[in-house]
C-alpha cells in the first residue's frame, strides 16, 4: 500500500464506532459460558447460583472419580490411535492425489473429503449399520463393537482433515524439490522421507492436532460404534448432563479447556515458526 | 543444481520399482479405508432406507419408498421444518453477529495482530461442544445466571431453557466462530482503496458497504452461510440438551431410531438419506449461484 493511500484512509474512510463495541460484546458472548463454568468450578455450593466461598473440592472429587478418568483415558487412546493411523494414511493420500492423474480421480477425491461436509449423525448411523450387518457377522465375531471400532470410525474423518491441511501445504511447495533429489540419485523412498516429509511436517502436525481435538470432542460417531460398556469422555459427560450434573463436571470443563487451549497455543506457535522460516527462505 | 549435469546418471540399471507401485502405496490404504467405512456403509443405509420397519436382526428385504412417504406425514413434516428453521435462523444470526466482528478485525486491527485477535475469538471452539451446551444450561435455567442477573436489574425472569430460543442461542454460539473465520478470510482480501475511492467520490458509508464491501466479499458470505447451514442441519447436541422434548429435529429423530426407544432402522436410514440430500442441495446451490471462479478455486 502506498503512503498516499494511507493518508486517504485516515482522512476519508472510517468504520462506524459501534463496531468496536459490538466486537467487544461478541468477545464477551464467546467467553461467557467458559467464565461461568470456571466460576462454578470453584464455588463451594452444589445448587446455589450465588458465590458461597472458594473450594478445590470439585477438582478433588473429579480426580477421585474413576469412571470419568477411565473415560478420559479411553478418549485419549482413541484419539491417539486414530490420529496416528490417519496421519500416515492421510498424508500418503494427499501426496498421491497431488501427484497422479488417473481415471476416477474426481470420484476418489470427492469421497475422500466427504466427511468434512456430511453430518456426523449420517456417518455414525452408516458405520453402525455396516458394523452390525457386515463386519461383525462376516468376521465370525472376530470384530466386536468397542474401542477398536471407535478408532476405525474416527480414522475416517481424521483422515480427511489431515489430508486437506497437508494438501494445501503441498500446493504451496516447490514441485522441483523432489525431482532434484531424484536427479541427484535418491531413491523415491529416500526422496519422500528426506525431502518431502520434512517440508510437509508442519502441516501434518497441525492437521493432527486438529484431528485430535475433533476426535476427543466426538460424541455421535463414538456412541454409535461403541459397545460392551466402553465409554469415551463425551459419552460419559452426555450421560451425566442428562441425569443431572454435579459441579465436578465444571472442574473437568476447566481442566479440558485449559488443556485444549494449551494444545492450541502449541499448534499456533508451530505454525508461526514455520511461517517465519518460510519468509526467511 | 549444476552438480547433476557433471555427475554420471545414477545407476540406471538397478531394478526400478514398477510404475504402478508408487500410486498404489500412496492411494490404496486410504482408498480401502474409505471404501469399507464410508462408501459401503452409505450404500447400505440407502438399501436399508427402502425397507419399512426393520429392526436389528431382521432380514433386509427392500420393498419400496414407504419410509420416504412416512416423512411426509403430519407427525414428521414439522420435524424437518423445525430443522430447517433452526439452521436458517442460525445462519442469519451468525451472519448478522459475525460480519461486524470480522470486518472490524480485518480493517481496524494492525496486520501483525490480526491472527492473534482472530484466534482468541475462536478459541472457545476448541473446547468440548457438550460442555459448552452444558454451560448454556447453567446460564439459561430458571434459577441460572441469566435470571439472577435479570432479577438484580428488577426485570422479569425469562423461561427459555428447553424451548426454541435456547436452541438458537446454543447453535449460534457454536457456529459463530466458523462464520467469523470464513468472513475474515474474505474481508481481509478486500481492496481498501476501493472503499477510500468511494468515500472520496462522496459515497455514504452505507452506500460503500452495500456497493463495494458486500459484492467483494460475497464468496465468503456464501461459503460461511453454507457451512453454518449444513453444520446446523446435522447438529444434535444443542437441540438435544437445550431444546427439551418440544424441539425435535431430524438429527435427534435419527438418533432415536437407532439408539433410542423407537428402534426403526429403516425409517432412520431414510431420515439420514434425507439429511444428506438437503446438505447436498445446499452445496449444489453454492456451486451454481455462488461466485463460480471462487467456488472452483476453493
Amino acid at each position: 500500500m502506498t503512503p498516499s493511500s494511507q493518508n486517504f484512509r485516515s482522512a476519508q474512510f472510517r468504520l462506524p464506532s459501534w463496531m468496536a463495541w459490538f466486537t467487544l460484546l461478541m468477545f464477551g458472548f464467546m467467553y461467557l459460558p467458559i467464565a461461568v463454568l470456571a466460576f462454578y468450578s470453584f464455588n463451594d455450593s452444589r445448587y446455589s447460583t450465588g458465590w458461597k466461598g472458594f473450594t478445590w473440592k470439585w477438582y478433588e472429587s473429579f480426580l477421585n472419580d474413576s469412571r470419568i478418568l477411565t473415560a478420559l483415558a479411553n478418549s485419549i487412546l482413541v484419539a491417539g490411535f486414530a490420529v496416528a493411523i490417519a496421519a500416515v494414511v492421510g498424508t500418503l493420500m494427499a501426496v498421491g492425489l497431488a501427484r497422479y492423474r488417473f481415471p476416477g480421480k474426481q470420484v476418489y477425491q470427492s469421497i475422500a473429503y466427504l466427511p468434512l461436509i456430511i453430518p456426523d449423525i449420517s456417518m455414525a448411523v452408516a458405520t453402525l449399520v455396516f458394523l452390525a450387518a457386515v463386519a461383525i457377522p462376516f468376521s465370525g465375531g472376530l470384530i466386536q463393537l468397542g474401542l477398536g471400532t471407535i478408532i476405525a470410525a474416527h480414522v475416517v474423518f481424521c483422515l480427511s482433515y489431515i489430508a486437506i491441511v497437508v494438501s494445501t501445504r503441498i500446493n504451496a511447495l516447490n514441485p522441483h524439490l523432489e525431482e532434484a533429489a531424484l536427479d541427484l540419485g535418491a531413491t523415491p523412498v529416500q526422496a519422500f522421507i528426506q525431502v518431502l516429509l520434512p517440508e510437509l511436517m508442519p502441516a501434518i502436525v497441525s492437521g493432527c492436532l486438529l484431528a485430535f481435538v475433533l476426535s476427543l470432542d466426538d460424541f455421535l460417531i463414538s456412541s454409535f460404534t461403541t459397545g460392551g460398556g466402553v465409554k469415551t469422555l463425551p459419552i460419559e459427560i452426555f450421560g451425566r448432563i442428562r441425569t443431572g450434573v454435579k459441579p465436578d463436571i465444571n472442574a473437568l470443563s476447566v481442566i479440558l479447556i485449559t488443556a485444549t487451549g494449551f494444545l492450541f497455543a502449541v499448534a499456533e506457535y508451530l505454525r508461526y515458526r514455520t511461517e517465519q522460516k518460510r519468509f526467511k527462505d | 543444481m549444476t552438480a547433476d549435469s557433471s555427475r554420471p546418471s545414477p545407476k540406471p540399471t538397478t531394478k526400478a520399482p514398477p510404475k504402478w507401485l508408487e500410486p498404489l502405496v500412496l492411494l490404496l490404504p486410504a482408498g480401502v479405508w474409505l471404501l469399507l467405512l464410508l462408501v459401503i456403509p452409505t450404500l447400505l443405509i440407502f438399501e436399508l432406507s427402502l425397507v419399512p420397519a426393520i429392526r436389528p436382526g431382521q432380514v433386509v428385504n427392500p420393498s419400496g419408498l414407504e419410509n420416504y412417504f412416512r416423512l411426509l406425514q403430519p407427525d414428521y413434516l414439522p420435524v424437518l421444518g423445525r430443522s430447517l428453521f433452526f439452521s436458517l435462523s442460525t445462519t442469519i444470526l451468525t451472519l448478522l453477529l459475525g460480519f461486524p466482528v470480522a470486518y472490524w478485525i480485518a480493517l481496524k486491527i494492525p496486520k501483525q495482530w490480526q491472527n492473534l485477535v482472530l484466534l482468541s475469538f475462536v478459541l472457545p471452539l476448541w473446547t468440548s461442544s457438550l460442555l459448552r451446551s452444558y454451560a448454556w444450561i447453567t446460564i439459561l435455567r430458571p434459577t441460572g445466571v441469566m435470571n439472577t442477573a435479570l432479577n438484580l436489574l428488577k426485570l422479569p425472569s425469562l423461561d427459555i431453557l428447553n424451548r426454541e430460543p435456547a436452541v438458537l442461542i446454543g447453535m449460534t454460539y457454536s457456529l459463530l466462530p466458523y462464520m467469523v473465520l470464513i468472513l475474515y478470510a474474505a474481508l481481509e482480501k478486500l481492496d481498501r482503496r476501493l472503499l477510500e475511492a468511494a468515500a472520496d467520490l462522496g459515497a455514504t458509508p452505507s452506500q460503500a458497504f452495500w456497493q463495494i464491501t458486500v459484492p467483494q466479499s460475497f464468496t465468503g458470505i456464501a461459503a460461511g452461510a453454507l457451512l453454518v447451514f449444513i453444520t446446523g442441519m446435522g447438529d444434535f447436541v444443542n437441540p438435544e440438551l437445550l431444546g427439551g422434548a418440544s424441539s425435535m429435529t431430524v438429527a435427534r429423530l435419527i438418533y432415536n431410531q437407532f439408539l433410542g426407544v423407537t428402534q426403526n432402522w429403516g425409517f432412520g436410514s431414510a431420515l439420514s438419506m434425507l439429511l444428506t440430500l438437503v446438505v447436498s442441495i445446499a452445496i449444489a446451490l453454492l456451486l451454481k449461484y455462488g461466485d463460480r471462479n471462487a467456488a472452483s478455486g476453493v
